[in-house]
């Protein structure tokens, strides 16, 4: 049947587009407070990976490990946005974009040299690395418990913003840095937590990610990184929401043309294989183009209102 | 609200203030009593604006001290201005227009950790139009009303200084008469307000006290009747034609 042979890539799609949810959610809150497309993004969810290597190595339990490695890359986020953004908080958006470039090649070249440059074995969780059967397909439970999670996280993050007074804050920094500064609000503060939210919940998707890769590397983070910032422009950068469905969309669909050759043939409308596999990442990469000429604001995203 | 009447509540002193190398301040001193109505009028540019940002520690001073309640606040964070009883309606209102209209007015306590509910109750009192609109996005709503919300807002914090930047800005003139109307009550309550106008004739009206700004310098100070009626005031601010 044809359904048996979409499942398990839609599946893995699912799986994989919550992953990027939750590095998306980290650039689209970033750019919503300070119009910022934070390049180091992806590399903290790398370094977040090589924390898990080396914080399983040291022999700690898994239970102190995942907290830790959790916990230590919030508080990396926390640093780059105090060393490297805050002193250009009032410098040209441009100066800030380098600066973010800056970081993401140190955080890259500081792996590089703790590694030397080898690929680390991955650990393997216990729990969410078991196989199991879902609807005839084999996977790990990672795959089933990814999407669950993530909607979860999301759910808890909006109404932390909708529902609290630091939630409250964030909004409002986020339309007027002035204004928030004479409401009594210390936007610094306020800017620290969107970097250590982003932060967590990237270091939450390279547990999920890297648990269905065997190794991680210094560059590791810089694909992922860039299909999660394509879905927080595809939803329309800035919205929370529409990083989350670009982002399940995105994973979706590269997955299903990961498989199409197998599916086409199943299905019977070709009968050799095409290699159609190999443009599951220009799909993405084609698509920010389509949106940004189609649709720049993307599927959630406000009108872009410069200031006066 | 019984407040002693006569006390000075705000001194500056000899306050210069530059915007790289321009300086818009050029040594003003002023003083604000306790209950009064001060009013600021005077040109584009005059540094009507800046003097206000300055109090409110939102630019930093060259020179010259701000003296609140006896204590110096130059030099403070915004945070720690707010936090001693000094709110500003800021120029063009600048209401949160992504948060709803009971927001806002919470989003103006938010130093506050008491009950903030009697003051809400307080502020729709004043203004019964954003209590009908108490869901709807400050966004939404029209010019006047985002005025009197970012009014509302700064009363959250139950200021003892409101200070207020060109309230009248591009308002139609009967929502201008309410905005006086409101500093009137306001100033009944016996809040402290500090009022910077272009409106001239309306901010002097209500003004026991009035300076006026020239590129940077004091001019003429007096009573706001002085002023109404002098005749440098009636030339250059208020228009021969106008009433």
């Amino acid at each position: 049947m044809l359904w048996n042979t979409v499942f398990p890539y839609l599946l893995s799609g699912i799986s994989v587009g919550g992953q990027y949810a939750l590095i998306a959610i980290g650039y689209t809150m970033v750019y919503g407070i300070l119009r910022l497309i934070n390049f180091a993004h992806g590399d903290v969810f790398m370094v977040a990976g090589i924390l898990m290597v080396y914080a399983v190595a040291s022999g700690m339990p898994l239970w102190i490990t995942v907290p830790l490695v959790l916990i230590v890359t919030s508080l990396i986020g926390f640093l780059i946005e105090r060393a490297a953004y805050k002193p250009l908080r009032s410098a040209p958006r441009m100066s800030v974009m380098i600066s973010a470039i800056g970081v993401s090649y140190t955080l890259q070249n500081l792996v590089l040299y703790i590694t030397g440059g080898l690929n680390k074995t991955y650990p393997t969780i216990p729990w969410i690395s078991d196989t199991v059967e879902i609807m005839g397909a084999k996977t790990k439970l990672v795959t089933v418990v990814t999407p669950f999670l993530t909607v979860i996280l999301v759910v808890l993050l909006v109404l932390l913003i909708n529902r609290t007074k630091v939630g409250m804050a964030m909004r409002a920094v986020s339309k007027d840095f002035e204004t928030s500064q004479l409401m009594g609000i210390r936007i610094n503060s306020v800017i620290s937590v969107t970097f250590v939210i982003g932060s967590f919940l990237a270091a939450v998707g390279s547990v999920l990610y890297f648990t269905n890769y065997p190794t991680v590397i210094q560059t590791s983070g810089a694909m992922p990184g860039l299909k999660a910032f394509v879905a927080a422009v595809f939803g329309g950068i800035g919205s929370i929401p529409g990083a989350v469905i670009g982002a399940f969309i995105i994973g979706i669909m590269e997955n299903i043309i990961k498989g199409l050759d197998v599916i086409l043939f199943k299905a019977g409308i070709i009968s050799k294989p095409l290699g159609l596999a190999t443009f599951s990442d220009a799909f993405t990469f084609a698509l920010l183009i389509i949106i940004l000429l189609v649709k720049p604001t993307g599927l959630f995203g406000e009108k872009a209102t410069d200031k006066v | 609200m019984n407040v002693e009447k006569g006390l000075l509540l705000l001194h500056i002193d000899d306050l210069h203030v530059s915007y790289g190398g321009i300086e818009a301040l050029k040594g003003i001193s002023l003083d604000v009593y306790k209950g009064d109505i001060v009013t600021l009028i005077g040109a584009n540019g005059a540094g009507k604006s800046t003097t206000l940002r300055a109090i409110s520690g939102l630019v930093p001073i060259k020179s010259g001290t701000i003296t609140y309640e006896g204590g110096v606040i130059d030099g403070q964070s915004p945070q720690q201005i707010v936090s001693e009883g000094i709110c500003m309606v800021p120029e063009g209102r600048r209401v949160f227009p992504n948060l709803t209209v009971l927001e806002n007015l919470r989003i103006g306590a938010y130093l506050r950790r008491d009950d903030i509910q009697p003051d809400i109750e307080h502020v729709y009192d004043l203004f019964p139009r954003l209590k009908e609109r108490s869901w709807q996005l400050a966004g939404t709503l029209s010019g006047g009303e985002q005025q009197m919300l970012a009014v509302g807002r700064a009363l959250m914090m139950r200021p003892k200084l409101l200070m207020m930047d060109e309230p009248s800005l591009g308002l139609a003139p009967l929502v201008i008469r309410d905005i006086f109307r409101i500093i009137r009550t306001l100033h009944d309550e016996g809040i402290t307000i500090l009022l910077v106008e272009q409106n001239a004739n309306a901010a002097l009206r209500v003004a026991d006290r009035a300076y006026v700004l020239e590129t940077g310098s004091l001019g003429i100070s007096g009573t706001g009747e002085e002023l109404l009626n002098d005749p440098s005031v009636k030339e250059a601010y208020l228009g021969k034609a106008r009433s």
